[in-house]
């Protein structure tokens, strides 16, 4: 199990301040001017070698993507923090941005330098209200002590963090789609290319980072890549924090090492399946987007980028859905239909009839009102919508009910037999 | 989107908040500002945008008046018409679901005697689903204007919801007494810290 002593977010829970005094004394904002001072090559090569990815869902190289930007020019460059944190199952960002809201602005002012950028936008959810209101104040607290500004906390580089509210949608976590809500318009996603570290934001290279990997940097660049990199499996290195929701005993949010195995990580935080782990029935392991995982996967997975993936799901967000045996699952995954339904921006016509249409088939399969051939119908719109669309919105709108028919098929044909000897009866 | 005959402007404390808005954008992209302007026009005007506001917003930042109308309409935060005093959004999304938010939306349904997406007759209370809040691991959860109430059961439901009848106030965040995303039964990481701050 991880040590206390190697935890980055040492204010997970809120048991210390989050503002400035209470941020100094837990080593946020100390010798960030030293790390700058060794140079842009050298922060993009340690954040390389630590092996951090990218803790929004797609896993991407963080130092890889800052070393896709362009040499300065006349165009400015953006640092975009995605705060739009609305993945199903997902709730960790939130913890950082109310109780340690420093620790990310620290990070801004190292990513930004990163990759040339003076002007950095934190982009949150609009429902978060709450943290933004501390996100805000920290931003306020960090300009009034200089460290954010001109020459950012004595280092030489001048960096303006601006917060920037969400208004619901989930799409606008989808980078181009953040990036065109950021210019004032609707949330729909751009085509690639040109890619965001090309002409992003305003048209100008843009890098667009998750919280929790931003949140990171500045730790890993105190510590050393080296001691990030100890943890995990190679090429999945690291400390992460997961939330652990749904059927366990104790929901919780925690940091652990990656690679962790899944049954350890429920059972030593989250206080193990309700009525124990032979009450198990599956887990979504990394958000509503990732295809679920039957027990006798989860007995032995590993919570990592490259375990989750060579079992046909994936690390996500890290936001575990647990379910016992009591779960409908058929209607669990038609809930999160329902969820991508809602929230199709509906550009591309694929994703906006499609899954408005496999939501509707996945209710008659919850009553059992189907027909077997249309399960394997259903799964054939889902492989026409996966890779068909603008942005991954309609990949990860139909993963879920594959992962469904891949593992509870059997389940899907008995509520079908169910359902017409109930008619047949009546 | 209700058409309104009325004017809109914005009082002195909203101005020279938006005009702090806009400056945070480069020269020439006051079109950013759309989405907080469009939230202290709603705020302003008892949580939903009228036509004459969102006009008011686009002359502002020099943008046609089907953009704003556009952005209005793609949120969900935007209420494009009135709503109750206590805006009730209960998260109904699978991990909510998986706690019982199925309870949480009868209990709601049954005390305020209205069915999703109504108001009660005498305007304190307007009930909506909504997708994923984010707060997962508090689940069930409910959002009533701006704050989370977390760790909910249908009696704790519905006895906030007697409270706001009788006009109290809530504590936002766990009704259970949970510090955020800490499990109930105390932290299994952190624990120095909590016991220096209990």
């Amino acid at each position: 199990m991880l040590e206390d002593k190697d935890r980055i977010f040492t204010n997970l829970y809120g048991f210390e301040d989050w503002k400035l005094p209470a941020a100094r004394r837990r080593g946020v904002w100390e010798g960030t001017a030293d790390i700058i001072k060794k140079g842009q090559p050298w922060v993009v090569e340690e954040t390389k070698n630590s092996g951090l990815r990218g803790r929004g869902g797609a896993g991407f190289p963080t130092g890889m993507k800052w070393s896709f930007m362009p040499k300065p020019s006349d165009k400015p460059h953006y640092l975009i923090v995605n705060a739009d944190e609305s993945e199903p199952g997902t709730c960790k960002d939130r913890d950082i941005l109310r109780y340690d809201p420093h620790r990310l602005l620290e990070g801004c002012l190292l990513g930004a330098f990163a990759i040339n950028a003076h002007a950095v936008y934190i982009y949150i959810r609009g429902e978060f209200y709450n943290e933004a209101s501390n996100m805000q104040v920290a931003i306020d607290e960090a300009y009034a002590y200089g460290l954010l500004g001109k020459n950012a906390a004595g280092s030489g580089w001048d960096c303006d963090v601006y917060l920037h509210r969400g208004a619901g949608a989930y799409v606008c976590g989808e980078e181009t789609a953040l990036m065109e809500s950021l210019e004032g318009k609707k949330g729909q996603p751009r085509n690639k290319p040109p890619f965001p570290a090309g002409a992003g934001l305003y048209s100008c290279p843009t890098t667009i980072n998750n919280v929790e990997t931003i949140a990171a940097v500045p730790e890993i660049l105190k510590r050393g890549a080296t001691w990030f990199a100890s943890f995990g499996r190679p090429k999945n290195s690291g400390t992460k924090l997961f939330c652990i929701s749904g059927h366990v005993n104790q929901p919780c949010n925690v940091e652990e090492a990656m690679s962790i195995p899944m049954r350890e990580l429920i059972e030593k935080h989250a206080g193990g399946i309700r009525g124990g782990w032979d009450n198990l029935l599956a887990v979504i392991p990394g958000g509503s987007s990732t295809p679920i995982l039957p027990k006798e996967v989860c007995d032995t997975v590993l919570m990592d980028f490259d375990a989750l993936r060579d079992v046909k799901s994936g690390l996500g967000t890290a936001g575990l859905i647990v379910m016992d045996k009591s779960t409908d699952v058929i209607y669990a995954i038609a809930r999160i239909s329902h969820f991508y339904k809602h929230e199709s921006c509906g550009q591309c016509t694929p994703c906006r009839e499609g899954v408005a249409w496999i939501w509707r088939v996945m209710m008659r399969m919850v009553k059992g009102n189907a027909t077997v051939e249309e399960i394997d119908q259903l799964m054939d719109v889902t492989k026409e919508i996966e890779g068909h669309t603008i942005c991954a919105f309609g990949d990860g709108a139909v993963w879920p009910v594959q992962g469904l028919i891949r593992h509870f098929k059997p389940q899907m044909i008995e509520r079908i037999e169910q359902y017409r000897k109930q008619a047949k009866a009546a | 989107m209700v058409s309104s005959t009325q004017s809109f402007t914005f009082n002195a404390e909203n101005l020279a908040r938006a005009e702090k808005i806009i400056a945070k954008y480069p020269a020439g992209r006051q079109a950013s500002a759309v989405i907080p302007l469009l939230d202290y026009a709603q705020r302003q005007n008892n949580n939903w945008l009228t036509q004459a506001a969102m006009d008011t917003v686009a002359k502002m930042l020099s943008m046609p008046p089907i953009r704003v109308y556009e952005v209005a309409s793609f949120y969900t935060m935007f209420n494009l018409k009135p709503v109750g005093e206590n805006f009730v959004q209960v998260c109904t999304t699978t991990p909510c679901w998986l706690r019982g938010s199925d309870g949480i939306v009868s209990s709601c349904k049954k005390k305020l005697g209205i069915g999703m997406g109504e108001t009660t007759a005498d305007g304190k209370f307007t009930l909506v689903e909504v997708e994923c809040l984010g707060a997962c691991v508090n689940a069930p959860m409910v959002q009533i204007n701006d704050d989370y109430y977390e760790d909910l059961t249908p009696e704790l439901m519905d006895k906030m919801l007697d409270d706001l009848k009788a006009g109290k106030k809530l504590a936002e965040g766990s009704q259970t007494g949970r510090r955020g995303s800490c499990a109930q039964n105390g932290p299994t990481s952190l624990t120095e810290k909590a016991k220096t701050n209990a």
